[in-house]
């Protein structure tokens, strides 16, 4: 094949509430339910679901950060379409908050006795926030 | 007849009548522009949604899984979406004479209803019949984590054979003037059929498909859910507006001709008082 590959790939992420994203990028790194991936322009069709996490991208040389939910990815050679439940920019993270939030739910991971408490609730919650955390970090960092 | 004191009054509350309502109209204006920019904020995530479901359903054995499974319906579930407050036309009566006529449809089969709104709920409630659960004041701040829950409840009670169908019913937004009936089934989801023409991607998939399929479908009818009651409330919205626009016109004309028989009666007693002091002279 001849096809020239494209050295941008275009980036969507949409939430229901609203677009987050819609940008030209050089490379994406998805936090996947099994693991990070990292996308490339010219990257082979894929579909996954996504983990709560950070994703990544580089747009002119400048790093952006963006801690997604749970959600599905869907990557095609020039585009790559993020649907997720939740999406916050590094800049836009309350950290605090989540602070709070990992705390709350690590003191309930604790009390692992207690039958009213919905450990999956409480995990899902703890890495939310600790997906939330990461963003912010790596924005400073 | 009335006097012209009374009739003062009456114009004094007709006014203060006509402000109320030239104030809910301009709310619901406001709100209207916020919730017709929800619906327009919405339509990505659910055109890709729709987009990535065509492609997974159409390469995976999807009628086995229990969203799509078609069954014959002998149990309907209905969730009526109604608005929480009234004042704005014939909105909420539009909805329970459709759900009226839904009933006596279905009369064959048993039907059990989800209310989301207020009026929905009170229809029910008197009607005889209460529903099954409600979703009540929603719409104030209506936010996507409140459709996952109808959409939650819905999916157990479809995917626990409770029920064999559900359908919605609810007003769809088709201009600020016009509002239109809807039933809609959201389940079993009707299959996909990729639109002719368009070639299908080979995919390489991090999960199994049918997995993929598993956490796909009930954020499909989240979405879902979530569309049907933005569209109701700027529907809504928009009814009311109309309507308090209406009102606050009929206002206006009845202050006028209020005015006019207020202006007659005041002419009247004028005329009256100089007969009497003419005619009080022409005695002495």
């Amino acid at each position: 094949m001849a096809d020239v590959i494209a050295t941008e790939i275009r980036l969507d992420i949409v939430t229901p509430d609203h677009l987050v994203a819609h940008d030209s990028v050089s490379g994406v790194t998805l936090p996947g339910k099994t693991g990070y991936l990292g996308i490339l322009p010219g990257h082979a069709p894929l579909l996954t679901e996504l983990a709560p996490g950070k994703l990544t991208y580089m747009r002119d040389g400048l790093p952006h950060g963006v801690c997604v939910t749970w959600g599905f990815a869907e990557v095609l050679p020039d585009r790559v379409i993020v649907l997720v439940q939740t999406a916050e920019r590094a800049e836009e993270i309350d950290v605090e908050r989540a602070e709070r939030a990992k705390q709350r739910a690590e003191d309930r991971l604790k009390r692992f006795a207690d039958p009213q408490i919905d450990m999956e609730r409480a995990h899902e919650a703890l890495r939310r926030a600790l997906a939330r955390l990461e963003t912010a970090r790596h924005l400073q960092g | 007849m009335a006097t012209l004191l009374d009739l003062r009054r009456r114009i004094r509350s007709v006014k203060s009548t006509q402000q109320i309502t030239r104030a809910m109209k301009m709310v619901a204006a406001a709100r209207l522009r916020g919730a017709q920019e929800r619906i327009f904020n919405a339509r990505p995530y659910a055109n890709q949604m729709q987009a990535l479901l065509q492609s997974v359903t159409a390469r995976t054995e999807f009628r086995a899984h229990p969203l799509l499974a078609e069954r014959p319906v002998e149990k309907v579930l209905l969730v009526l979406v109604t608005a929480d407050r009234g004042l704005c036309g014939a909105f909420n009566t539009n909805l329970t004479r459709a759900a009226q006529n839904y009933f006596s449809e279905q009369a064959d089969k048993q039907v059990s209803v989800i209310a989301v709104g207020r009026k929905g709920r009170d229809y029910l409630h008197r009607r005889g019949t209460p529903p099954l659960s409600e979703h009540v004041g929603i719409f104030t701040r209506l936010q996507y984590k409140q459709a996952q829950a109808v959409a939650q409840q819905i999916v157990e009670a479809y995917s626990t054979q409770a029920v064999d169908a559900v359908d919605f019913l609810y007003n769809e937004f088709k201009s600020i003037l016009t509002q239109r009936v809807r039933v809609e089934r959201y389940l079993p989801i009707k299959p996909l059929e990729p639109a002719a023409g368009e070639a299908l991607i080979d995919y390489l998939y991090e999960q199994p498909a049918a997995e993929l399929l598993n956490s796909l479908l009930p954020r499909y009818v989240e979405t879902q859910v979530y569309r049907a009651l933005l569209e109701s409330q700027a529907a809504e919205l928009a009814a009311k507006m109309t309507a308090m626009d209406t009102a606050t016109n009929n206002a206006a004309e009845m202050i006028d001709s209020l005015t006019l028989y207020m202006n007659r009666v005041r002419q009247a007693a004028i005329t009256r008082e100089i007969i009497e002091v003419v005619s009080g002279a022409a005695a002495t």
